[in-house]
């Protein structure tokens, strides 16, 4: 299933320092409004703002069923809307689709549209939505990343009920259904849509150019339905590290997405700019394989989860910027089991169970590279901490490009970063049998169909209990060592207000049709 | 001697041209060593296995490397740069795309560099190891010493993050309304190359003064001014055009940083992109445009000297 909707994350909180807009994230129960629009200080009309993120050069596609990149996901986000979005607790609300529905077993669905118009001046009709689905899950182009996640749309038995409803049809029950039509890649493009280089959708920006690896210019379409957005235009630009550090502290962009600690550090020194940070919205981890000695030993993995240092970690490895955490993904996300004890270090407990596995004195290898900002220097840092008990840990580096890709097959332990997806996306994506990305190797069949099932419980409560003991299995038992939860830092200059600083692949993330110029 | 030059250039291009072909596969090769391809990157973290093998099929990368670079080879001979795997666009668009900020980033270092080189040379040159010699010597080998990303880091921090007054990056403007863009990167550009050039011109200047003839026409009389420049300065070009052209490699070079640092959209970054997602065709088209480029200045180079003194070339 897509993953780029995991690449980086965010949590809720709010933006401004100084901006009590706190209240405004407060989560509506699902089928609730749009974002809280808290505005302590009067929003102002007009102003152009520039925001720069991490470039893809050629990569970057003006397609919004192909987006890979979080630069492509801003862009598409301004032109494009979805029928569902999540929330700051990754919780489907509605956008495009006012409301739904299903017919008790989470297998049809009803979706009511609003009343939307495209740029080109048509309503939104339901035609509209079973031609955007159908051109997403073509098998012909499997570049349309929302693809596997749809794999279970019976399109064929799926229709129109009228104008403004439509009915969607799935091969098995699932109640996480609406999350994924929040997935990437899901945007509803006009009927007919066939030149993505000539962009019509209903969001809060009408496309004016674009050029691959530098920039995209949008100007506020001012029919939006949901309030036309309060800047005049919108630029989204390219650019690595170092430049959009220098561009947003220089006056030549406005917002700056995902900026390092060391950035956040120097810049809250100073008065141009201003750190937006997601608390703990990320999650760095150390995956263990667990079909692989010595990490095919139960006990071994506890002992390494034993082993960390999670203070320690966060406080070297994020530069303080963030959370520990605890074994688990999702931390304050819908379904997360917050009942569950922190894991302390315990390194007698892990001797012995490593006494008992023969391990001390051995030395195992970590499968590292410099594909993800700390991941070297977490994995050099773990080699000390698991050597206090008489492992040794060697680092062995590998290609930042294939890193991914590598990881599946390479080491037996390894690092991993996960950004915003909801839980239950996590774990189609990483933890069954059949999961593209299952970076620990966890196949059990009972724990496959242990999840199907919870997914097709249409009772949010009980299904949220079946998915509590499946993460407490995989927590005790499960190769994935959470050892920290970074923030996410997004800098913005002095002059903007309004951004809300929560979880990538939600709403309000990027969200520039509420942001103003102060 | 006129006639000679002909020959002499002719040989030249010949080997330029040998040049260009061992460049191409050698380029070829060494992309091709990178771990992973094009398919494999450009969705290394959304696409199923499976689904990249299709991938694989669809961008030719499925088939051995010698028939991928005929093919490639026999396209370029007509014409055709070929097809980026990234964007499905035409390499060529690419390059028309990325070479304006490069080459007006170039061009316009060399036109402040060149003057002042030839100047500074030969303001050293007859001032052979005096005081001004020795102090223009210690402030451009400090410069030529600071790496070009630390020059730029100081710089941008103190002349755009700390006073304001100059834009730190490209970010959002554009060059004809903004021209100041450029003075940063040439500023950093300027310290690398201004020092090798500024030497060759005195070594230049020093080696015609202390000639023979040179002693000769001041015996005869001539004018001060008319000697340096009819008599010392062509001999002392012929080392400072044939560093020119050296010059034009290592900006090239340092161009690479620069457009990194001031995020240009130029041929330097183009060419980054293309590394980093394997596009080899356009990592190629890139490269041999660039081949193309140096080699031509180091022809015209070559020429030049032929022309200035032509008994460089009979020498040879």
């Amino acid at each position: 299933m897509a993953e780029a909707w995991g690449r980086r994350g965010f949590l809720g909180l709010a933006g401004a320092a100084g901006l009590a807009a706190v209240t405004g994230c407060g989560a509506d129960s699902g089928a609730g409004g749009g974002a809280g629009s808290g505005a302590a200080a009067q929003p102002k009309q007009g102003g152009r703002l520039r925001a720069v993120y991490a470039g893809g050069g050629a990569k970057e596609v003006l397609d919004p069923h192909v987006q890979s990149l979080f630069v492509d996901i801003a862009r598409h986000k301004a032109m494009y809307e979805k029928l569902v979005e999540l929330g700051p607790d990754l919780k489907p609300v509605p956008r495009l689709a006012s409301k739904w529905d299903h017919d008790g077993t989470a297998t049809t669905w009803r979706f009511t549209l609003r009343d939307a118009t495209f740029h080109d001046g048509g309503n939104l009709v339901a035609e509209d939505v079973l031609y955007s689905l159908s051109r997403i899950v073509d098998p012909a182009v499997p570049e349309r990343v929302a693809q596997s996640s749809l794999a279970t749309l019976d399109l064929k038995r799926s229709k129109a009920i009228g104008p403004a409803t439509v009915e969607l049809v799935l091969t098995a029950p699932n109640a996480e259904f609406p999350a994924l039509l929040a997935g990437i890649g899901t945007q509803i493009v006009r009927n007919g849509f066939k030149d993505p280089s000539k962009p019509v959708g209903t969001g809060a920006f009408r496309y004016v150019s674009f050029e691959a690896g530098r920039s995209m210019i949008a100007s506020r379409y001012d029919d939006y339905w949901d309030e036309p957005a309060r800047i005049e235009e919108l630029h989204i630009l390219s650019a690595d590290a170092e430049a959009r550090a220098n561009a947003v502290q220089g006056g030549q962009a406005e917002y700056a997405n995902d900026m390092t600690a060391t950035f956040a550090r120097t810049a809250e020194a100073g008065k141009t700019v201003r750190i937006v940070a997601a608390k703990a919205s990320t999650m760095q981890a150390f995956v263990m394989k667990v079909d692989q000695p010595p990490f095919d030993n139960p006990d071994v993995r506890l002992a390494f989860k034993l082993l960390a240092d999670r203070q320690r970690l966060v406080d070297v490895v994020l530069a303080g910027r963030g959370e520990v955490g605890n074994d688990l993904f999702g931390k304050g996300y819908q379904y997360y089991p917050a009942g569950l004890p922190q894991r302390e270090r315990d390194v007698d407990r892990a001797k012995a169970l490593l006494a008992k596995a023969g391990l001390i004195g051995k030395q195992v290898e970590i499968f590292t590279a410099d594909a993800s900002a700390g991941f070297v220097e977490a994995a050099t840092l773990f080699a000390e901490q698991v050597a206090e008990a008489g492992v040794r840990l060697k680092v062995s580096t590998g290609s930042p490009q294939t890193y991914a890709k590598d990881l599946l097959t390479k080491g037996a332990i390894g690092n991993h970063r996960s950004g915003a997806m909801t839980i239950p996306q996590y774990f189609t994506d990483r933890l069954l049998s059949q999961s593209p990305f299952n970076v620990t190797h966890w196949r059990r069949p009972a724990f496959d169909s242990a999840f199907a099932a919870a997914r097709a419980v249409t009772s949010e409560q009980e299904r949220s209990a079946k998915y509590g003991v499946l993460q407490k299995t995989l927590r005790d038992e499960g190769g994935i060592l959470a050892w920290g939860l970074p923030d996410y830092l997004v800098a913005v200059s002095a002059k903007v207000q309004g951004v809300q600083a929560v979880p990538p692949n939600t709403l309000d993330q990027g969200r520039f049709d509420k942001v103003w110029l102060a | 001697m006129r006639l000679l030059a002909v020959p002499y250039a002719v040989q030249r291009t010949l080997l330029a041209v040998v040049q260009l072909a061992v460049l191409s596969v050698l380029v070829f090769v060494l992309t091709s060593l990178l771990p992973g391809d094009a398919a494999e990157l450009r969705f290394t973290e959304t696409l199923t296995p499976e689904q990249v093998a299709g991938l694989r099929i669809e961008l030719g990368l499925d088939r051995p490397a010698p028939e991928r670079f005929v093919h490639w080879l026999g396209d370029v001979l007509t014409g055709d740069l070929g097809t980026s795997l990234i964007s499905g666009g035409p390499v060529a668009g690419i390059v028309r795309h990325s070479i304006g900020a490069t080459l007006v980033l170039t061009l316009a270092t060399l036109a402040v560099v060149v003057p002042l080189a030839v100047a500074l040379g030969i303001v050293m040159g007859t001032r052979e190891n005096g005081r001004i010699d020795r102090a223009i010597t210690s402030v451009t080998l400090a410069l030529s010493a600071i790496p070009d990303f630390v020059i730029a880091v100081v710089l941008v921090a103190v002349f755009s993050l700390k006073l304001g007054w100059l834009p730190a990056t490209w970010i959002g403007g554009d060059l004809l309304s903004s021209p100041a863009l450029l003075i940063l990167p040439i500023a950093v550009l300027f310290g690398r190359t201004v020092c090798l050039l500024s030497r060759q011109v005195r070594a230049g200047t020093v080696a015609a003064l202390n000639a023979e003839y040179i002693t000769q026409a001041r015996r005869l009389g001539v004018p001060r001014r008319r000697l340096l420049l009819r008599h010392v300065l062509p001999n002392a070009a012929v080392p400072g055009v044939q560093e020119l052209a050296r010059t034009g490699d290592t900006l090239l070079g340092g161009v690479l940083v620069v457009e990194a640092i001031f995020a240009i959209p130029g041929f330097a970054t183009a060419l980054v992109d293309g590394v980093e997602t394997r596009d080899i065709p356009t990592v190629q088209g890139l490269t041999l445009v660039l081949a193309v480029a140096a080699l031509l200045i180091n022809l015209a180079a070559d020429l030049t000297c032929n022309r200035l003194v032509p008994r460089t070339a009979l020498l040879r």
